[in-house]
């Protein structure tokens, strides 16, 4: 009996996610798993950890047989490991420019398509002890902020939001991505860091983000798209066109991200 | 070489001068070539794609020299404070029975399994502003660690520290104590003993060690980026700028390993230099 009600169990939650897919259309609808199999390797910013987690076993459940595999790192890492000829089927990245690099080495199929958008927010320890509020209380001599280094797009993002507000900081640390400068306001050895809002909510358990108006002066496009050696092409092809589905865009939005 | 030893070690009698005693063994001399082979390989291939004009330009830019004095100047400090704890410690383990020196002696290799960015993750832990003994070094003194170049040669030294003790330790075990004996009946006490016998005869132990320690001191990344961030001037050795040169620019971070290549190596052959030419 109880073997049963799982089966049953079972055969509603099938349904369930093939109506969700054939229902949730719109012209871009993966077309149920007709074709699509076997692993689909994403290569994702590390940015895209907690969502992306999330909508590849939405995949896997959309498309029997596929398996989904990520490989989540800083975007320029990621894009020199394609232009390197690392077995990809996708790259989605948190910033135009390491996308554009892989297209100009010659390694992208079609043209990128930005499918998220992500803004910066000030991290700080759960309960906002500093009391911080503003972009221009990170210039405070009694602080110590953490920033992402200006290689990286989030640092990219930073500079660009910290110039266009006029505000001098002083970090005592230029962090090499964004979970690592997340990391110290989580460890308390910083007061402040400047992060994507998605990073802080996915530590909302540690740090609450403060919101700035400047952020909106330095948004971030995440591009999206298929390789040119990709070894699974249709599920490259199925993978691209389930991220802009709603369920996979509810995910998205639920993480923090906007989407276009 | 081996040729050489293989024939000093036949005139001492040890190797029976029968057929072939100078014909290379072919089952050492292949994997040892191919070793070689594997080792030098990603060297070269490194040089193949370095871009050499742009050398110069790079080793005149203040930011490449601030890195690179930072790295040697964090390094050999390191490395001087391996040898201050890390060469007792040795002697220690090879000298003295105690309880759990099995258990101390597997400590040790500790830092060298752990990934150095959890070994800078557990830095922070101890030494943070609310790590265990750094929480009390902020209230009492005011003073911090994380993010300053005093954090940087703890990472490196923790990293490194290892290295130095297991290669001290290996030529004291392999050192022959009745010398140490010898001087003892003499009337010498435990530390001129230690001092006029023991540290002469593993000298070329502690060199040894000394020279593991300062190279995995200078190539230290993932301990220093996490517990001392990455600050120009202050914290940024040059791994770090290799790595966020690496972000943008493959050329660049193939020179800057490079530059950190070529003088690491320059300043490790002409120490060996000036110690073999003085026997």
């Amino acid at each position: 009996m109880g073997s049963r009600g799982i089966r049953a169990a079972l055969a509603g939650l099938a349904l369930a996610a093939a109506v969700s897919v054939t229902a949730c259309g719109g012209g871009q609808a993966p077309a149920g798993s007709g074709g699509v199999s076997g692993e689909v390797t994403v290569f994702a910013a590390a940015s895209l950890t907690e969502a992306f987690t999330k909508i590849g076993k939405d995949f896997e459940a959309a498309h029997p047989g596929t398996k989904v595999t990520f490989n989540f790192a800083g975007s320029s890492a990621l894009a020199t490991q394609i232009t390197q000829g690392a077995p990809a089927d996708v790259f989605a990245a948190a910033s135009p420019a390491t996308v554009k690099t892989v297209v100009d080495a010659g390694d992208a199929a079609g043209t990128p398509v930005v499918f998220v958008r992500n803004q910066l927010v000030i991290a700080v320890p759960k309960g906002n002890p500093k009391g911080i509020a503003t972009l221009g209380n990170l210039s405070r001599d009694d602080l110590k902020v953490a920033v992402c280094a200006e290689q990286v797009p989030c640092g990219a993002a930073a500079k660009k939001a910290l110039d266009a507000a006029g505000v001098e900081v002083t970090p005592v640390t230029l962090e090499q991505d964004v979970k690592a400068a997340l990391s110290k306001v989580k460890l308390g050895e910083v007061d402040a860091a400047l992060v994507y809002r998605t990073d802080a909510k996915a530590a909302a358990a540690d740090v609450d983000g403060v919101e700035f108006p400047e952020s909106a002066g330095a948004i971030n496009d995440y591009p999206v798209v298929a390789l040119k050696d990709a070894p699974n092409k249709a599920g490259a092809e199925a993978f691209l066109a389930y991220l802009q589905s709603s369920p996979a865009k509810a995910v998205l939005t639920a993480a923090g991200f906007q989407t276009p | 070489m081996p040729v050489d030893e293989l024939q000093q070690a036949g005139a001492a009698g040890r190797l029976p001068r029968r057929r072939g005693h100078r014909r290379l063994p072919v089952f050492l001399i292949l994997p040892a070539g191919l070793g070689l082979t594997f080792l030098v390989l990603p060297l070269v291939a490194l040089l193949l794609r370095t871009p050499w004009r742009e050398l110069p330009q790079h080793l005149a830019e203040p930011a490449i020299l601030a890195a690179l004095r930072l790295s040697l100047l964090t390094a050999s400090l390191a490395t001087v404070f391996c040898i201050l704890l890390g060469v007792p410690l040795a002697w220690l383990l090879a000298r003295v029975e105690f309880p759990g020196r099995r258990l101390a002696r597997a400590l040790i290799t500790v830092p060298l399994v752990l990934p150095p960015v959890v070994g800078g993750v557990a830095l922070l832990l101890l030494f943070g502003r609310r790590g265990l003994i750094g929480s009390w070094l902020d209230e009492t003194f005011g003073f911090t660690l994380p993010f300053t170049t005093a954090g940087v040669v703890v990472a490196e030294a923790f990293v490194a520290m290892p290295f130095l003790v297991i290669a001290v330790e290996g030529a004291l075990r392999g050192a022959d104590t009745r010398y140490e004996e010898a001087a003892a009946t003499l009337g010498a006490g435990r530390w001129t003993t230690f001092r006029r016998v023991t540290l002469p005869l593993v000298a070329p132990g502690i060199a040894a060690g000394a020279v593991l320690c300062w190279a995995r001191a200078l190539g230290e990344f993932g301990a220093t980026i996490t517990f001392a961030g990455n600050f120009p001037g202050r914290t940024q050795t040059m791994p770090l700028a290799v790595y966020l040169a690496l972000e943008t620019d493959l050329e660049a971070a193939i020179v800057l390993s490079l530059i950190l290549l070529v003088v690491s190596v320059t300043i490790l052959v002409s120490l060996r230099d000036r110690w073999i030419s003085s026997p």
